[in-house]
């Protein structure tokens, strides 16, 4: 099969207009007539669903949170880019096109990237207009910062809650069409399966999780915006029930995952503390606008940080990157902080740290002006380590966080499964290997509030009057009964050990040897491991109670039981891709100064994996990345 | 904030401590508390991680483990929750249950841990309840009706400085629904007002303001208690939203009240 992206004609700045023109349209009075069944409630879920109920279409809503408000986006701390140029500082549509694919290291798709960009103004307006508390000046215009190393400001923001307050402004406009009977919401709904017939979505198979019965919703459409993968490695800054499960059920279906050896690794966290550790805190990047980063220049230097003199310090982003220092990209920021950790630099009890220091700041601007910029992530810090950052540095090592591959889709956000769409994290399209900070909530509200409605009448228009596949098909009936035997089998297998501690052991294995640096060597033995811990949980997993109720254990084992099989994937989408790019680094592919060494000849394309069963050699599909906009060029932070 | 300075890394000994546990099958089943044993609880751990040892023991001995709703580990997802020692989320103030230490604690301690109590919040299992009346709450009218694609250039609408800080206080509410279990007539008033105050003030929310009031206290009503003025709310709330906007609240209430006898008529006839 060849990968069709739809692309449109014509020149990068008017594609999204034309296209706007070009797509098929459902006639108002029709669109009751279509059933759009959502899966999950984050950005992209509620934005999607709302506008769609809004346009008329009958939406049916999935999600396995207790509501919907609780969806992982909330926890998004820093901030909403968008091309406002309120700033007036230089600002345009163009410039953060040309940002977005030139931090992810010329991975993405041109034309998705401009898309983005364009509607991104259109986004800050939707959400002040639904009553979003951004951050504003004393004239009461909004206030912007310049975030993750942007050269302009155009960082919109609610406190420290940027996520939750935008997550609120979605979940509040999907209640509004709930309401209004408009939409119909499945909480506490674990889709399980995406049921395909004749190679088109046709529905879903869900389970209750409080009362375990399993059932079917069957639509002319299935919209899949159910996050990113980044808990593969056990440990992440993602919320704790974020899974690859949707998107995966849906990928063994047929839909292709692309690029899923692209992960973030965030270089504020705060570092593990043992091993009962469940996730990892993110500290957010603001602070690397204040902080300075530096190890001791001795890796036997044990006396505490405000003992060091300043020429005992090795200020390391500083002295590679003149001009970015601490506000290098993250991905530069990380692998550097690794190399001060692996070189023994580290610090703190595990020496796994490296300091992030406020004192030079405080010290400038007073200890006010710091409370008054990050005095709850100061408070958030303390709490969790009970040490006081304004007196001493705070710790910090790289974490994961976001992950940049996604099911495959094409221009219209549609995968290769006709019928179903991919929105927010769970797709793969605008970041390419790197994200910038504070474009993933741009981008799960631009699939969802500015996008799907309207490239998804395109493929429903023909549909009008045609019968849909029912609940009752044996399609359904058969997805019906592998979900539960699935469950049956998992609480049959009554082995020894917990699925906590089988998913810590591969998130170790994938740490180790597809995280911040990975080599051929590394992601072979992975590789070789990983389907022996996939043997160890089919036979050896323990997984009590029962599945006609509330069993969170059995939740858990099947996303761990995906884990167990997405994970190689990984690996292999890892080992094929002989080039660095982004948050991808091979170390056999550097330039001398140690950094990413792309090649553009022969991995400038999307790698888009078909499902050929487990323990099986996935089939690769490649779409070929075109760049008539942005040069390629080696990204330099010097 | 912690005092230290740097000086000294102290870590203490692990804890032994005794924790008596809601435990109840589903929703219509019979519960009863249960005593488990836990003897090596690090400090460092969160409350919600000493409860994750307290599974992995359970699990290893071959009963079910403890079920309890969380998600974000952060604060901010409003999932977890749970009364500690009969407090709504426990003893540290501003704290939701996940960012509870275990430091907070002292080796020894003996926790009874139950769920929120509240008649609108139904026990799924265990320390799981269902907080979906909040999400009917928010239904009925708490939003903005401002349909994609309606919406005019942000800084059309300049807000104050001033507005637009009060609005985010109460905004920040995580809908956790200690507010609830900390009132002694279950009332939701707290979580109510906050959402209510932070579209109430902004200029864009004025135009639905009264309707907005009157639907979504008369859908509180329908399913919570009444307010007689505790005040346990807000000492219980994670997020310190000020009782303040309850007054607000019953303001607009009465205005809202005002205005709709006006429109039919009553007031002048
Ligand atoms: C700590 C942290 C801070 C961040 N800060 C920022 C920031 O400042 N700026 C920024 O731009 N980005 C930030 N990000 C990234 C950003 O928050 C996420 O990428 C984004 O919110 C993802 O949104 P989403 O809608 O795609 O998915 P999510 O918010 O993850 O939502 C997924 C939804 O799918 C549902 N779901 C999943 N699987 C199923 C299933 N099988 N059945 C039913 N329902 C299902 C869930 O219930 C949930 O409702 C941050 C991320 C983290 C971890
Ligand atoms: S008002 Fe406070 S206690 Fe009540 S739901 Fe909101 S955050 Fe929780
Ligand atoms: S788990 Fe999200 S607030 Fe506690």
């Amino acid at each position: 099969m060849t990968l069709d992206s739809k692309i449109p004609d014509g020149p990068i700045a008017d594609k999204w207009d034309n296209h706007k023109f070009d797509v098929k349209l459902v006639n108002p009075a029709n669109k009751r007539k279509f059933t759009v069944i959502v899966v999950g409630t984050g950005l992209a879920g509620a934005s999607a669903a709302a506008s769609l109920a809004e346009l008329g279409y009958d939406v049916k809503i999935i999600s396995f949170h207790d509501s919907p408000r609780r969806a992982h986006s909330i926890a998004a701390q820093g901030g909403i880019n968008a091309a406002k140029n309120y700033k007036n500082d230089g600002d345009s549509v163009h410039r953060l096109f040309y940002d977005t694919v030139k931090g992810g290291d010329f991975r993405a798709r041109e034309a998705n990237v401009h898309r983005l960009a364009q509607v991104s103004v259109n986004i800050i307006d939707q959400c002040a207009a639904q009553g979003v508390p951004f951050a504003r000046e004393y004239g009461g215009m909004l206030d912007n910062r310049s975030f993750g190393g942007a050269q302009v400001s155009r960082t919109f923001y609610a406190r420290g809650q940027t996520g939750q307050q935008l997550l609120l402004g979605a979940y509040q406009a999907m209640m509004r069409v709930v309401g209004l009977g408009m939409a119909e919401l499945y909480n506490r709904t674990e889709m399980l399966e995406l049921v395909v017939k004749d190679g088109v979505a046709c529905g879903v198979v869900c389970r209750n999780l409080v009362s375990g019965e399993v059932f079917s919703l069957a639509g002319h459409a299935v919209v899949v915006a159910s996050g990113g993968y980044g808990n593969a490695f056990y440990l992440s800054t993602n919320a704790m029930q974020s899974n690859v499960t949707a998107a995966w059920r849906a990928h063994k279906q047929g839909a292709y995952f692309a690029n899923p050896c692209y992960t973030q690794i965030h270089p504020t966290c705060i570092p593990a503390s043992d091993d009962f550790q469940s996730k990892l805190t993110l500290m957010s990047e603001s602070l690397r606008n204040d902080g300075r980063i530096w190890v001791p220049k001795d890796s036997n230097d044990a006396r505490p940080a405000h003992q060091i003199p300043e020429e005992d310090r090795d200020y390391y982003l500083e002295r590679r990157y003149p001009a970015f220092g601490n506000l290098v990209p993250r991905d530069i920021a990380s692998r550097a902080a690794k190399r001060e950790v692996d070189a023994g630099r580290g610090v703190g009890p595990q020496k796994n740290g490296v300091y992030l220091d406020f004192g030079a700041a405080i010290d400038r601007l007073g200890e006010d002006v710091i409370r008054d910029r990050y005095d709850n992530l100061f408070e958030m810090y303390d709490r969790i380590t009970d040490e006081n950052p304004y007196k001493m540095p705070m710790r910090i090592y790289p974490a994961v966080h976001y992950t940049m591959g996604g099911l495959w889709v094409d221009y219209n956000l549609m995968s290769n499964l006709p019928g179903l769409y991919v929105l927010g994290e769970a797709n793969f399209s605008d970041h390419g290997a790197n994200r910038l900070g504070a474009s993933a909530l741009m981008q799960g509200l631009a699939d969802g509030y500015f996008v799907l409605p309207y490239t998804i009448g395109d493929y429903l228009a023909p549909l009008l009057g045609k019968p849909i596949v029912t609940t009752s098909d044996p399609a359904f009936k058969a997805a019906e009964t592998k979900v539960s035997e699935g469950s049956k089998q998992l609480l049959s297998i009554n082995g020894t050990r917990s699925v906590d501690d089988i998913h810590r052991e591969l998130g170790k294995v994938i740490w180790d040897n597809c995280g911040m640096a990975r080599t051929e060597q590394s992601l072979t033995k992975a590789i070789s491991e990983i389907p022996a811990i996939r043997d160890e949980f089919w036979t050896n997993v323990r997984v009590l109670g029962s599945n006609e109720s509330m069993n969170q254990s059995l939740e858990k084992a099947g996303r761990v039981a995906d884990f167990l099989e997405f994970g190689e994937l990984m690996c292999r989408d890892a080992l094929h891709r002989n080039e660095s790019c982004g948050g991808h680094f091979r170390e056999e592919y550097q330039t001398e100064e140690g950094e990413a060494l792309r090649d553009d000849e022969n991995f400038a394309y999307v790698g888009a994996w078909e499902w050929k069963g487990v323990g099986s050699d996935p089939a690769l599909h490649k779409e070929q990345l075109t760049f008539d906009n942005v040069h390629l060029a080696t990204r330099s932070y010097k | 904030m912690s005092p230290a300075n740097g000086d000294a890394q102290t870590t203490n000994a692990n804890m032994k401590i005794k924790v008596t546990v809601w435990r109840q099958a589903g929703p219509n089943a019979q519960g009863a508390f249960k005593d488990y044993d836990l003897d090596d609880i690090s400090p460092e751990m969160s409350f919600l991680e000493m409860l994750d040892t307290l599974n992995e023991m359970l699990n290893d001995r071959g009963e079910e483990p403890v079920a309890f709703d969380h998600d974000c580990r952060e604060g901010i997802c409003g999932s977890c929750g749970m009364m500690i020692d009969g407090v709504p989320h426990g003893p540290e103030r501003g704290t939701a249950t996940c960012q509870l230490h275990m430091r907070k604690f002292s080796s020894g301690a003996h926790i009874k841990i139950e769920p929120f109590r509240a008649s609108s919040f139904p026990i799924n299992k265990d320390l799981s309840v269902d907080r979906s009346a909040f999400d009917r709450i928010i239904e009925s009218g708490g939003y903005i009706s401002a349909p994609t694609g309606t919406a005019p250039d942000a800084n059309l609408i300049p807000i104050p400085k001033g507005v637009a800080d009060v609005s985010m206080d109460a905004a920040q509410c995580i809908g956790c629904g200690a507010c609830v279990a900390a009132c002694p007539n279950g009332a939701a008033q707290l979580f109510t007002s906050a959402k209510l105050a932070h579209l109430n003030l902004m200029p864009q929310g004025q135009a639905e303001r009264w309707d907005r009031t009157v639907n979504m206290v008369d859908t509180m009503e329908s399913y919570f208690g009444s307010c007689t003025n505790h005040g346990e709310c807000e000492a219980a709330c994670p997020k310190e939203i000020s009782i303040d906007f309850i007054a607000l609240m019953n303001k607009d209430f009465v205005k809202a009240q005002l205005k709709q006898r006006r429109l039919a008529g009553q007031l002048f006839p």
